[in-house]
């Protein structure tokens, strides 16, 4: 079985600040690390490569710094890495992004894509999706857990509102993974030791088949009006009183707002 | 010179900081408080390589070296020194005299098991009346055949109740003084082989810490390690690499204690504002953090001396020197800058400060460090 996963480098949000003034993201000193629903998908397919064998590709499509990711990712097991790059791409939005992903992916056999559900520095969700669109593939998205059944079929659970779906895919197909799926594996000190003996394949423009209207800035329909941080709330009032008297300082409080009458 | 880490460093640094805060930290206060050996945490760690970074790749290991390592040890003990001292125990006291002294047999037998953690390591030198001063052996180890018979105890043994492994000392020759020492390799469950008594300690509390009890074990010759009283030069040697590994531990217990003070400062407030605000607490930090990071540099530097297979003796107990007392000052102003709360369990500084007390003892005291440091700059 060959299976692509989809990764992205992106800011730890968990560690971010944003510019009160400009409204955009301090990015100095923030460390950057795999986007965790990608890292979900990746151990995903390790997982599938454990159990019954299979070849894992990474791919990822940012700035020359991003090959860290694809060393990490060699460092928890995958067979092959890919980075995506070139100053074309430069400025895309979501849709360029996934036509570039795409450009690149029919260059590739694979079984199955996994992509992690959205990143944390956009939270957008697009670009699994938008791809399995350009490649005319089935798509699952919001995904649990996934078993293969041999004979090309993968049973799958997707999260959905309510609960679960139970789903019975055929390969090819695309599906993006939440990152409550498992808890990733660590690097083994063994694959940090070998990470960087190993090649990172570099594809640019002219290594994938893609429309070149499609890419970068010109292929980005979305463009970003404005940035604001939501202002902080102020401390709340704390009482420590018995239950009765407390009902009625939030009774007094809510008409004071006059959200009671 | 260049004091940057290679990018494979880098990328360690990120997965041990990693695996420390989410897998070690957690128990680190339980594992002291119960005075339990974490079992679980040394399977999840062998699991990814960490009982066996500096092994070759050849004999089952990462394939990795002794910054690395280094690194490990301090990543480990800044949440929790006991697991620190076990890997470092484990590696530096097990694993590396097998390494550096066993013959090909014993390196296949032993190394293997030993870095992917399936078996633990273990060191056994000290004695009752044998501590700075090894060459009080009583343990003898007498020729009988293809055989030795070993009898005679040994104290302070690291890892002792779980180990699978033991590298011992014993004299074979008690006229020629520490020229008729010698090292064997001994197995868990060798009849005449028991665990003693287990130490109440002050701290690391976690780690399993008994006494060695032989009485009349039959040991093959193929168990000797390295030549027949050839035993003070290896354990001294080992010793030498075994006080990089303490060394990074007292280096992170302090930069542990830090991370906490540094934390506690921002948020404990009196007289209406953060005691960060306080010059005091702003030079204490800023000497610890001094402190600290030479620290650092001095376990660096040992370290890769070690990678680059230079002379390192002087290096590790200069680093093992510093580190040491760096913790103890340390974790000291760490419990005050904590105030009363600091003196309580509720937070982990008391547990650090007492761990950090003997990195100043253990593989060769700060005396001992100083008689090595002096010896060479005298001789």
């Amino acid at each position: 079985m060959n299976i692509v996963v989809c990764i992205k480098q992106v800011p730890d949000t968990t560690e971010i600040k944003i510019d009160p003034k400009t409204g955009t993201l301090i990015r100095d000193g923030v460390p950057s690390i795999m986007n965790p629903d990608d890292k979900s998908g990746l151990e995903m397919a390790l997982q599938l490569k454990d159990e019954q064998g299979a070849h894992v590709t990474v791919i990822t499509m940012g700035p020359p710094q991003a090959d860290l990711i694809l060393r990490e990712a060699y460092a928890m097991g995958v067979d092959r890495a890919i980075h995506l790059t070139d100053r074309k791409f430069a400025g895309a939005d979501t849709l360029a992004t996934s036509h570039a992903l795409a450009g690149a992916l029919r260059k590739i056999d694979f079984d199955l894509l996994i992509t992690g559900r959205q990143a944390i520095d956009g939270d957008t969700a697009q670009v699994g999706p938008q791809i399995a669109e350009h490649l005319d593939l089935p798509q699952v998205s919001y995904l649990e857990d996934l078993k293969f059944d041999g004979d090309k079929t993968f049973t799958m659970k997707r999260h959905i509102e309510e609960g679960y779906q139970m789903l019975q895919v055929e390969a090819p197909c695309v599906v993006t993974v939440l990152s409550s799926a498992n808890s990733p594996r660590y690097m083994s000190v063994g694959g940090i030791v070998d990470a960087y003996q190993k090649e990172v394949e570099v594809w640019g423009f002219n290594e994938i088949e893609v429309d070149e209207k499609d890419l970068g800035l010109k292929g980005s329909p979305t463009s970003v009006h404005k940035a604001f941080a939501r202002g902080l709330k102020p401390a709340g009032e704390l009482y420590e009183v018995e239950t009765d008297e407390a009902v009625g300082i939030i009774i007094k409080k809510l008409k004071e707002k006059f959200i009671l009458n | 010179m260049d004091f940057s880490l290679t990018k494979e460093q880098v990328l360690f640094q990120q997965m041990i900081k990693d695996f420390a805060e989410r897998e070690v930290k957690p128990l680190a206060a339980e594992v002291d408080e119960q005075e339990r050996f974490p079992i679980e945490t040394v399977e999840k760690m062998a699991k990814i390589g960490i009982m066996g970074i500096p092994i070759p790749k050849q004999y089952g290991g990462a394939g990795g070296n002794n910054v690395m390592y280094s690194m490990a040890v301090e990543e480990l003990s800044a949440v929790c020194a006991t697991t620190g001292v076990i890997v470092s125990a484990h590696t530096s006291l097990c694993a590396a005299p097998i390494m550096e002294n066993g013959t090909e047999a014993q390196k296949q037998k032993y190394l293997p098991k030993l870095a992917s953690g399936e078996w633990i390591g273990a060191f056994g030198l000290t004695e009752p009346n044998a501590g700075t001063d090894a060459a009080g052996q009583q343990t003898t180890a007498v020729e009988d055949g293809d055989n030795y018979i070993i009898n005679g105890s040994k104290i302070f043994i690291t890892n002792a109740e779980f180990a699978h492994v033991y590298v011992i000392f014993a004299m074979t020759d008690k006229s020629k003084g520490t020229r008729g020492i010698t090292a064997f390799i001994v197995e868990k469950g060798t009849p005449g082989f028991s665990i003693g008594k287990k130490e109440k300690k002050m701290g690391i509390r976690g780690s399993a810490t008994c006494e060695l009890i032989f009485e009349n074990v039959v040991l093959p010759k193929e168990n000797m390690l390295g030549k027949l009283n050839k035993g003070f030069g290896i354990a001294m040697k080992t010793l030498d690499g075994g006080r990089i590994g303490i060394a990074a531990q007292a280096l992170g217990i302090a930069q542990g204690a830090i991370n906490e003070t540094v934390r506690y400062v921002k948020e404990r407030k009196q007289f209406g504002r953060p005691i960060s605000g306080f010059q005091n607490t702003q030079f204490q930090l800023a000497d610890m953090n001094t402190k600290t990071e030479a620290s650092r540099m001095l376990v660096r530097k040992a370290a890769n001396k070690k990678d680059q297979k230079v002379p390192y003796s002087v290096d590790a107990a200069m680093c093992k020197l510093y580190a040491a007392e760096t913790a103890m000052e340390v974790t000291n102003k760490a419990v005050q800058l904590h105030g009363g709360y600091g003196y309580t369990r509720e937070y982990p500084v008391e547990r650090m400060m007492r761990d950090a007390k003997i990195t100043e003892i253990y593989e060769g005291t700060s005396e001992v460090q100083r008689m090595v440091i002096s010896a060479n700059m005298l001789k």
